[in-house]
């Protein structure tokens, strides 16, 4: 998103994660736009420094479930952004979240159908849906 | 009442024997498996094995005929989503959670999960009772009907010792309800002549705590103490 010229504020607790958004970069993260703060998700102070006031999307996705969606509903509901997405892991929370009117991405749903998609593809016979015609190329 | 409660630590546990004693149906659930087989080993049936985040462990649990929901996980955000999905999703008349960090507090107001408990803040108002030198003491705060209960040492050097109440320039929405004196309480007439080391209980508007710390707090300019 850097790339395409918006401008990209990160969020984590981990000095060491900056590192990481560098991998794969002509440039340091900085020279290109971004911002990097170091902090809680949890913490207003950290979220009001990382830029939430004036951010027109806010996308969490630490590796919690429970932490996403607290976030997600702090930035949609104390600040207003128009634009909010949740990771959660858990479909049966992602749907029923997603019904409360919070904007969710499920990666192990989309596994689940990346996987299933990938299985019907390569059954040999049986004519699953979506595999070309395996009859005929058996 | 059918009352679950989410987290088997000191806190979950104590509370679950608690409210078996008092007969009430109860369930705990706890999802750290050596500490479940040893709650269990006492609470037996009453104890369910799970991670109450997710939805099908709150199911099996028994919330749709829940009466009360009680999270008291050592995590926050654990804590205000059961709550969350508690009386949103399963529709529970009463949910209780428990804050770890007070910091949070904000944040379980803003999800709306009231009440929500916090050790610290709970000590903190003890501090206040024991420690005079806090002035002004919470004793009931009722957020939702905007209402609370203070009550106020008056010390030596208060600038209303020696004034009739009915005198006092009480702040609106604010009235003084009882004086405490030599450990006897009663309830104030307009004749009744404020001393030093009455301990008065006044109800108020939330915000009125400043005055009412001013009017009743150490004299300023000379104004008043000598009556």
């Amino acid at each position: 998103m850097l790339r395409e010229g918006h401008e990209v504020s990160c969020l984590d607790e981990d000095p060491e994660s900056h590192a990481r958004l560098e991998v794969g970069l002509e440039k340091g993260w900085e020279d290109l736009g971004g911002h990097f703060t170091v902090g809680a998700g949890l913490e207003t102070e950290a979220l009001e420094a990382a830029g939430i006031d004036r951010a027109d999307a806010f996308i969490a996705s630490t590796d919690g479930d429970n932490t996403n969606i607290v976030i997600a509903q702090i930035a949609q509901r104390r600040y207003g952004v128009p634009t909010v997405i949740a990771r959660i892991l858990d479909p049966l929370r992602a749907e029923w979240y997603e019904r409360q009117g919070l904007h969710t991405v499920c990666p192990t749903r989309v596994a689940i159908n990346m996987l299933e998609s990938a299985v019907r593809e390569g059954v040999p016979r049986g004519g699953a849906p979506g595999g070309g015609d395996p009859a005929q190329a058996a | 009442m059918y009352i679950l409660v989410v987290g088997a630590g000191k806190v979950g546990w104590n509370l679950a024997r608690e409210l078996l004693d008092k007969d009430h149906e109860v369930t705990v659930i706890e999802s750290n498996r050596r500490r479940y087989l040893m709650v269990e080993q006492e609470l037996e049936h009453n104890v369910s094995y799970g991670d109450a985040s997710e939805l099908w462990v709150l199911e099996r649990a028994g919330i749709q005929r829940a009466d009360m929901v009680i999270a008291v996980t050592g995590d926050d955000e654990d804590n205000m989503l059961i709550c969350q999905v508690a009386r949103e999703k399963y529709e529970v008349d009463r949910i209780i959670a428990r804050i770890n960090n007070p910091r949070n507090k904000p944040h379980f107001d803003l999800l709306g999960i009231k009440p929500s408990v916090s050790a610290t803040d709970l000590i903190l108002r003890l501090l206040e009772h024991e420690v005079p030198e806090y002035g002004l003491v919470h004793l009931l705060d009722l957020q939702e009907e905007q209402l609370e209960i203070i009550e106020m040492l008056l010390g030596k050097d208060s600038g209303v010792t020696g004034r009739r109440v009915g005198d006092l320039e009480m702040p609106e929405g604010s009235l003084l309800i009882s004086v405490l004196r030599s450990g006897k309480g009663f309830v104030p007439g307009p004749d009744t002549v404020l001393e030093a080391g009455d301990e008065v209980l006044a109800v108020l508007d939330p915000g009125n705590e400043e005055q009412l710390k001013v009017l009743f707090g150490p004299a300023q300019n000379g104004v008043g103490s000598d009556g």
